[in-house]
């Protein structure tokens, strides 16, 4: 079990290791030996797509054997002696992490065998691919991690891995500048995540993910809100949330299958994950979980108002992503963990969907900008209604698989705020679930129920959050149907604005994104298994309402003049959302500049003030040595002098003192 | 061990016309005499038992002069074992360097010996047993480096070189002084007898003096923030094998001093100052990242990089802990292959495109040789401290220690120390990364000549083993802490 998942994980390691090294020698041997079309791309396609493919069997062979039989695996490589909490390198099978594994092989697969054809002809394929595979093996560290150093470890190799894969054509300053600031912005959160962990970690005296969770009720509670609280800081990093969301929509500099990657599958999807994971951790910490809240109502919001006003079709998608994961962040704020994960594993295969999908919109179109599309579904039917499927489940639309975990979340959140913010009690026994059938739901539900039954104290949140959260949901279920619908329009619908073919790309492309059309339907269904996933009439018929006021209305605007943008209407606040709300602006006045300011600062202080003393320290040495010379100017008149002054002055001090 | 390049530093003092005619000749012996010093130096690491690293092992104990009763006594565990292969690595390195790049200013002859005295007085440090016989290896390492950068260094290297010797040598006065008001109270100059007694037999008084005038010695060679000004001129200055062997060997010498002598000597001083240590270290951390962030200058960048990744390591020798001496102990080691490897490549970008000034190379180097850009960018990235790369485990473990420092020390104040240097990480990759962008990303300047040099293989045979051990220490830490664990815990009073 355990050797099953850490092979998942090591064969995209040296598949990225190889393909690093040797990938291009590599590939030419490769493809010399199978023959293939072009011996320069082939070999590597291959290193690239086999092992994720390997990955993908085998995660599917877990997820497989945990359904059958729920319950936690863990095993322990080795143990590092610290010095302190020692370090277990090991890791931790169980239903939650089989199924986001299975998933993020999924969207990997698809990313890299979309990716052969995408980068057709790029001289950097090989390390591209190679990176890929790293940062696949990566998230899949973090999900089967078993101790927090280790999750940590595949954390932050996501990091360095979109840091190269946004700078991928490097020879743009502005794609340069878009990776550092998505490093620099993801390690911010970062440096918060690492100390949580460590006071997490040295607070139950051990760094292994269920010794934690299992002793997180000894620990005081200060300390524990302080370690959540941390904690949210890489969340909110990776993640993408407000305030450390701004590296993601200039992320957009990379190349589009890297989007997908990015925000389906790994990355940002960790940060939800991890706090799923700790569960146990953050609902000890009513505190956190409010201001996880909080986060997500200004988050999917605030983007979500940003996506109606975006010019370029991905950062639409950017933006929506911020938003749909501050949805997962809502959930888990409220406590209803499983519609969290639920709707991790939709927005995954609809985003995934809708990213690649864009990239054969604009391999077609040569532009990402929407004035630059339109008409575009009589050319290109297959990206045309696998895209309609994604917008559908992105905006909510029955029985799209978007529909059933939003329902999910908005049932949860509703339950939270009528009922004074006590949160729901079924999000908390499905501690693993939901890939699987009926029966895996129940099986695993009992499991965990034992496992938190006798705990004394959940602790609620405010209601006022709550009900913060609730109102927040509704409305951005509106203004996503609005700015799918934007989209939506205006890529495929009215006349083409721009001079080029319309027809489909590559092959390997649209049936990539056909292939993902499949989960992004009918994904919803396996959520009628479990109970708390269920669909209730009530929030579904509100949030069908609420659907129809916000797609409507971009219809009647977008109806009375095709050509233009409906989001003309919002007029003079167009801009402010257009630019995200100025945050960058701010940041790189209250931040940057004033960091930059500094460093000249110190530059020069140590050049006048640390150096300059010792310098100084120096010169006055050589004075004081000046002075010292003056006797000794090798006159022998002035020695002998000297020498009859001092006996002189001995001769009467002995004299007198006798 | 260290037999063997003393035979070879002397062998350099035959004249010329008869022994080693051309310059090729000498460096070849060079490389060979430091091989052989390597294999002896991994042979003894082979010999070294690690069942028990805690024990001194490997002794050599012979009187030297009997009437003040100074010992020739050397020997190795698990502490100084890694620092000793370490010096003998870089050292084969650096002469497998010279190979092909002989550092302009010719007399090669002379400058095989210096580096050659140099690794003697380095492994000597290392596996010194007596306070009088640590002390002298630790000066006969000044004088060889102060020759290096200042026969073969840059411009400014005549005030570099200055600035160097008389720095180094007023810390090793007060050092010197440190020591024997130690050894005169306890009466006897033996480390591992001085060890073993944790201080006992000396007044607090003495200790408290003696560790602060110890501490100053070593912190102007580790160096710590504010004595650390002679180190980015050195390094700028300094030849290529002069600058990775400084960064690479040389402050681990501080850092190594602290806590083989001073923490076990004077250990009731150490508590006294060591929130003082941990404070100017992240003062070091901070100070050194934004000084980074303003450097025009790549080998500059480099030098200052160091002085915010010592600040690591002495931030975790002052949190008195046991995973705080590990940090800095595995700290120290990977300290030292990365920005090794940073120097080498610093020396490469020199070669090829004559300066080192970042504006003046302009970019686009992933185009133009993107092998050594993308060693670059692996250097880097291990040395920003990327979880998985060597650079990860000393900061990481140092911050560990200091969320719960020894039990008598301030924990608001470490805790504090941890969020700042926590801070400087940050501050770390975000240098790094600006040096990235602007050298490697974007496109070659017009202006600018193209560098053709391809990466030689002795360039390669020089980069290849660091790569390689930054990567196995990374992604196992076991190898280093397993070795260093034990000796820490027995330098505590513990089993």
């Amino acid at each position: 079990m355990i050797w099953l998942a850490s092979l998942a994980i090591l064969l995209p390691f040296l598949a990225a290791f190889g393909g690093m090294l040797g990938g291009p020698a590599l590939g030419r041997l490769l493809g010399r030996l199978l023959g293939g079309r072009s011996a320069r791309r082939d070999g590597p396609a291959l290193i690239a797509c086999a092992p994720v493919a390997v990955s993908l069997v085998l995660a599917a062979v877990v997820a497989f054997v945990v359904w059958q039989d729920p319950g936690e695996r863990t095993g322990t490589l080795t143990v590092i002696d610290t010095g302190s909490v020692p370090i277990r390198v090991g890791l931790q099978v169980d239903g939650l992490s089989a199924v986001v594994a299975l998933m993020v092989c999924c969207v990997a697969l698809a990313v890299q065998v979309y990716s052969v054809a995408y980068m057709d002809g790029d001289r950097r394929y090989s390390s591209y691919a190679a990176f890929i595979s790293l940062f696949t093996a990566a998230m899949l560290l973090v999900v089967f991690a078993g101790d927090l150093l280790v999750l940590y470890a595949g954390w932050e190799v996501m990091g360095i891995c979109s840091y190269f894969l946004i700078g991928h054509h490097w020879e743009e300053r502005a794609n340069s500048r878009a990776a550092v600031k998505a490093f620099l912005v993801t390690r911010l959160g970062d440096v918060g995540f690492l100390i949580g962990i460590i006071v997490l970690g040295l607070g139950a005296r051990t760094f292994e993910i269920h010794g934690v969770l299992t002793r997180v009720w000894t620990m005081p509670d200060a300390t524990l809100t302080a370690a959540a609280l941390l904690l949210l800081a890489g969340v909110a990093g990776k993640s993408a949330q407000f305030p450390l969301h701004t590296w993601l929509p200039d992320a957009m500099a990379g190349p589009t299958p890297i989007s997908a990657l990015i925000h389906a599958a790994t990355m940002v999807a960790a940060g939800m994950y991890v706090v799923a994971r700790l569960y146990g951790a953050f609902a000890a910490a009513p505190g956190a979980l409010a201001v996880l809240g909080v986060i997500a109502v200004i988050s999917m919001v605030g983007a979500a108002l940003a996506a109606l006003a975006q010019d370029d079709l991905k950062r639409v998608l950017a933006y929506s992503t911020i938003s749909q994961l501050a949805v997962m962040g809502a959930a888990l704020a409220v406590g209803a963990k499983s519609a969290a994960i639920f709707h991790l594993l939709t927005h995954g295969a609809f985003k995934a969907l809708l990213f690649l999908a864009a990239g054969c919109v604009i391999a077609t179109t040569g532009s990402a900008l929407l004035a630059h599309h339109g008409g575009l579904r009589r050319g290109m039917p297959v990206t045309f209604w696998s895209m309609t499927v994604g917008f559908a489940a992105l905006a909510g639309v029955p029985p799209f698989s978007g529909w059933f975990s939003k329902d999910s979340v908005i049932e949860a959140a509703q339950h939270a705020a009528l009922h004074g913010g006590e949160t729901t009690k079924a999000g908390w026994f499905a501690y693993a679930p939901l890939n699987s059938g009926p029966v895996a739901g129940e099986v695993t539900m009992t499991h965990s129920f034992g496992l938190y039954q006798d705990q004394p104290h959940w602790r609620t949140l405010p209601s006022g959050v709550a009900w913060l959260v609730y109102l927040g949901l509704l409305l951005t279920v509106a203004l996503t149907a609005a700015y799918a619908m934007r989209a939506w329009l205006m890529a495929f619908f009215g006349e083409p604005r721009g001079t080029y073919e319309i027809r489909e790309p590559s092959r390997i492309m649209s049936w990539t994104v056909a292939a993902l059309a499949v989960p992004a339907a009918i994904l919803g269904f396996f959520g009628l298994g479990a109970g708390e996933l269920r669909p209730h009439i009530g929030p579904a018929l509100l949030g069908i309402a609420l659907l129809i006021v916000g797609g409507g209305a971009v219809f009647l605007l977008w109806n009375r003049d095709p050509a233009s943008d409906p989001s003309g209407a919002l007029g003079p606040a167009r801009r402010v959302l257009a630019r995200g709300f100025y945050v960058d602006e701010l940041y790189a006045m209250a931040v940057v500049r004033p960091v930059r300011a500094l460093a000249r600062g110190v530059v020069r202080f140590d050049r006048r003030g640390v150096d300059a003393a010792v310098v100084g320290a120096g010169r006055g040495a050589r004075r004081l040595g000046g002075l010292l010379r003056i006797p000794q100017n090798g006159n022998p008149q002035t020695y002998l002098t000297g020498l009859l002054a001092g006996v002189v002055v001995i001769t009467a001090l002995v004299v007198i003192f006798r | 061990m260290m037999a063997i390049p003393l035979f070879g530093a002397l062998a350099m003092l035959v004249p010329a016309d008869r022994f080693l005619r051309t310059g090729f000749a000498v460096r070849a012996f060079g490389t060979g005499v430091s091989a052989a010093t390597l294999l002896v130096a991994v042979s003894a690491m082979t010999a070294f038992d690690f069942g028990d690293t805690s024990r001194t092992q490997l002794q050599a104990d012979w009187a030297w002069a009997p009437a003040i009763g100074l010992r020739f006594h050397l020997g190795a565990d698990g502490i100084s074992l890694p620092l000793v292969v370490l010096t003998a690595l870089l050292t084969f390195l650096c002469f497998l360097y010279t190979l092909r790049h002989p550092p302009a200013g010719g007399r090669i002859r002379l400058l095989t010996a210096l580096l050659l005295v140099l690794e003697i007085g380095l492994i000597g440090t290392f596996t010194a047993l007596d306070l009088v016989l640590f002390f002298v290896f630790f000066e006969t390492v000044l004088i060889p480096m102060y020759v290096v950068i200042m026969l073969w260094g840059g411009d400014g290297r005549r005030a570099a070189a200055a600035k160097f010797i008389l720095y180094t040598l007023l810390g090793s006065g007060l050092l010197l002084a440190g020591m024997l008001l130690v050894a005169v109270n306890a009466g006897t100059l033996d480390m591992v007898q001085l060890a073993a007694r944790h201080g006992s037999g000396v007044s607090r008084g003495v200790q408290i003096t003696a560790f602060a005038l110890m501490a100053i010695g070593f912190a102007v060679k580790a160096p710590m923030w504010p004595l650390h000004t002679w180190l980015p001129d050195a390094h700028t200055e300094a030849p290529t094998v002069g600058s990775v062997l400084l960064a690479g060997v040389l402050l681990k010498m501080g850092t190594y001093g602290l806590v083989r002598v001073a923490l076990p000597l004077a250990p009731d001083g150490a508590q006294v100052w060591a929130p003082w240590l941990g404070l100017l270290a992240v003062i070091g951390i901070i100070y050194g990242a934004l000084a980074c962030l303003a450097q025009r200058d790549l080998k500059r960048m480099i030098a200052y990089s160091s002085v915010g990744h010592m600040g690591f390591v002495l931030l975790g020798i002052a949190t008195l802990t046991p995973v705080g001496i590990n940090a800095a102990l595995f700290g120290n080691i990977a300290h030292g292959l990365i920005t090794g490897l940073l120097f080498f490549l610093a020396g490469a970008v020199k070669d090829r495109w004559g300066t080192t000034d970042m504006d003046a190379i302009g970019g686009g180097m992933l185009g133009t040789s993107p092998r050594l850009a993308s060693v670059l960018t692996f250097a880097s990235v291990a040395s920003l401290g990327l979880p998985g790369l060597a650079g990860f485990w000393g900061e990481m473990l140092a911050m560990v220690g200091a969320y719960r420092p020894h039990a008598d020390l301030p924990r608001a104040a470490f805790v504090t120390f941890m969020a700042v240097a926590g801070i400087g990480a940050l501050l770390t990759a975000g240098y790094f990364l600006r040096m990235l962008a602007k050298i490697t990303h974007g496109t070659r300047p017009a202006a600018a000549a193209a560098p053709g040099a391809v990466v030689s293989a002795q360039e390669y045979a020089a980069w290849v083993p660091l790569i390689a051990l930054t990567l196995l220490v990374g992604l196992w830490p076991k190898t280093l802490l397993d070795v260093t664990a034990a000796p820490v815990r027995a330098l505590f009073g513990g089993g």
